[in-house]
């Protein structure tokens, strides 16, 4: 891998020239037979993989309304093309949005549309051969599902929903990707991610209590499987493992400590990304919020707060009130779902980010800060697509951009926004989203990365920027990896919360 | 799925040459691989390997990059419990590198 550099800037950033089949190649990893069978799907390729996928692309047009009128309602206007981190980055013209869409259009038109089964070559119509499912492998994991180019389609076509789609065909078939599906498979198994059993992330927690007295002289508790407690923290297992997940980790207890919270992590359900979304796929999806369900009923919590994790926030936000009856809108018929309902407050926001608990008690006074902690950083702030794309805070439109922004704030002195046309709902993904956090695709992250590496150049010329907080466990693993290579050092991402963590005041020693 | 082989003896790996059966695992194997990972070996790097393979031992899982520094500055000194020391070591990331090298399973997730 030592081959991998980092593309140039562009000096105007516009269009790039076309390098056609520049990303050309088997795509990643293919999950092996015990991967995929572990999680009921078929071990490997299917000898009627043909008419398998057909099959399910068939049924998902019926299931999902919209998947259908994305196929028909594309006029190829070419709005979204220059709109794409990979396709900027790799300038393999498939990877423009329209251009990967239609991988799986031109499929459809074949199989579902009249003029595609008449004069398939009229209308661009392709048989689903063996070829074309090896490009659908390959491309539709050239995409992070970050949305972008759906904010500039005027048709509102949203192209993660056709790379789901596709992803979820290939895994009916047995060709879906080895990360996604290994990862799955070790929450189902063990609760986490990371496959962290109960007694390491006792043995962790423990470590970081003392860490913490050793540091302040204060005794913040990082408490796990406690009955009875208020909140129960659902965070993603990176927080627990890796640098610099865990400050932000720390920065959560120090809220909770500071405002006298009592709340818990959970062993059983340690972990908050949901890589059923990556893969599109519906059953994957609800089996992993449903161990959230399970530990918040059977520790009796009475509020769930969803830690730093992008792709988290927006199926807890959109998606857990009817997958587990977090929220409202659960199946009437689903006891577990009404029965959680009742056992939550709902005075507060179910469920709540992290960032919306600590800007609550900001605005309470609940919180005071040392700002000047911070003064060593001059501080930019990257969204994270899942959130601003994919979910709100606060209860308003837009809540979503402001209060990670006034956390910062409220415990830094230096902020500096980057170029308006690469934050909020038009930011840039970091190059690692989707289940494209995996090392055999990292020529592909590389890439992906230039254009938020092309801004933060700027304000770190400009402005002397020098840490780029982010909410997200994916932006902060991916951004360590490729930001080196671009010639940044790789501490200068972080969380909101580990700037928090750095400026709290704990009380009295 | 592919094999090295050392001293004569095949061993399984992954596509990315981790090892697939953890009970393969000998010093042979390891200065094997470290050599694909262009890392010379040292009784510095050696300290990591085998604190690594003790956790793992007891916890089925790689330490927590926090507890592996905290454990090396232990022992080593507080100058040496800091990431910048175990990049150092493991230019590829101390993590998965590492535990590549000590024939443990690769971390998986967001990390």
């Amino acid at each position: 891998m030592a081959d991998i550099t980092a593309p140039a800037y562009r000096i105007i950033p516009i269009i790039p020239a076309l390098k056609p089949g520049a990303m050309e190649g088997k795509g990643p990893f293919v999950a092996s037979d015990k991967i995929n069978e572990a999680i009921g799907f078929p071990g490997q390729l299917v000898e009627d993989w043909h008419d398998r996928a057909i099959a399910k692309m068939g049924e998902l047009l019926g299931k999902y309304r919209s998947l259908k009128v994305f196929m028909d309602a594309c006029v190829h206007c070419g709005a979204c093309s220059d709109k794409c981190h990979y396709f900027i980055g790799t300038q393999d013209p498939k990877n423009m949005p329209v251009a990967r869409q239609d991988l799986m259009r031109s499929v459809y038109r074949r199989y579902f549309t009249l003029p595609g089964k008449v004069f398939p070559k009229l209308v661009g119509a392709r048989d689903l051969t063996r070829e074309v499912l090896d490009e659908w492998h390959n491309y539709f994991h050239q995409c992070s599902e970050c949305r972008r180019c759906s904010v500039f389609c005027p048709y509102g076509i949203d192209t993660a929903e056709v790379t789901m789609a596709a992803r979820e065909i290939l895994d009916t078939v047995g060709y879906g990707q080895k990360y996604s599906n290994e990862i799955i498979g070790k929450v189902h198994k063990i609760g986490n991610n990371l496959g962290l059993p109960g007694p390491a992330l006792k043995d962790t927690l423990e470590g970081l209590e003392e860490d913490v007295k050793e540091a302040t002289g204060i005794d913040v508790r990082f408490p796990i499987d406690v009955k009875g407690a208020e909140v129960l923290l659902i965070t993603p297992s990176a927080d627990f493992f890796a640098e610099p997940h865990i400050d932000s980790l720390i920065g959560y207890a120090k809220v909770f400590h500071a405002t006298g919270t009592s709340w818990t992590l959970s062993s059983m359900s340690s972990e908050a990304g949901n890589f059923g979304m990556f893969i599109g796929n519906y059953e994957q999806l609800r089996k992993i919020a449903l161990r959230i369900r399970q530990a918040a009923l059977e520790l009796g919590v009475k509020r769930i707060v969803v830690g730093e994790c992008g792709h988290a926030w927006r199926v807890a936000y959109s998606f857990w009130n009817t997958l587990s009856g977090v929220g409202e809108g659960a199946d009437p018929n689903d006891q577990f779902a009404q029965m959680l309902q009742k056992q939550l407050d709902h005075r507060y926001r179910q469920p709540s980010h992290i960032c919306e608990f600590t800007w609550d008690m900001i605005e309470q006074g609940a919180l005071s800060f040392d700002r000047e902690a911070n003064d060593k950083h001059i501080i930019t702030f990257h969204d994270s697509c899942n959130v601003a794309r994919g979910s709100s805070m606060g209860g308003y439109p837009g809540g979503q951009f402001d209060i990670p922004r006034n956390i910062i704030k409220a415990v830094a002195n230096n902020f500096v926004e980057m170029a308006p046309n690469t934050t909020r709902e038009q930011t840039f993904c970091c190059g690692g989203g989707g289940g494209l956090l995996t090392d055999d695709l990292l020529d592909l992250r590389v890439k992906g990365a230039l254009p938020r590496m092309e801004v933060l150049q700027q304000v770190a010329d400009e402005h002397g920027v020098n840490f780029m907080a982010t909410i997200c466990a994916i932006c902060k693993a991916q951004f360590t990896k490729v930001m080196p290579i671009y010639g940044f050092d790789r501490k200068m991402v972080g969380g909101v919360h580990q700037l928090v963590s750095n400026a709290i005041k704990l009380g009295d020693k | 799925m592919s094999n090295i082989e050392v001293n004569g003896k095949s061993y399984e790996t992954d596509e990315e040459g981790y090892l697939v059966n953890l009970a393969d695992w000998n010093t042979d194997v390891a200065n094997y691989i470290a050599k694909t990972e262009n890392v010379d070996m040292t009784d510095q790097h050696w300290e990591v390997i085998n604190f690594l393979r003790e956790y793992f031992e007891e916890y089925q899982i790689a330490p927590a990059v926090r507890v592996l520094t905290k454990a090396i500055g232990k022992k080593l000194g507080a100058d040496k419990g800091n990431s910048e020391y175990l990049y150092g070591l493991f230019p590829y990331g101390p993590g998965k590198q590492a535990c590549k090298i000590a024939g443990l399973p690769k971390p998986t997730g967001c990390v």
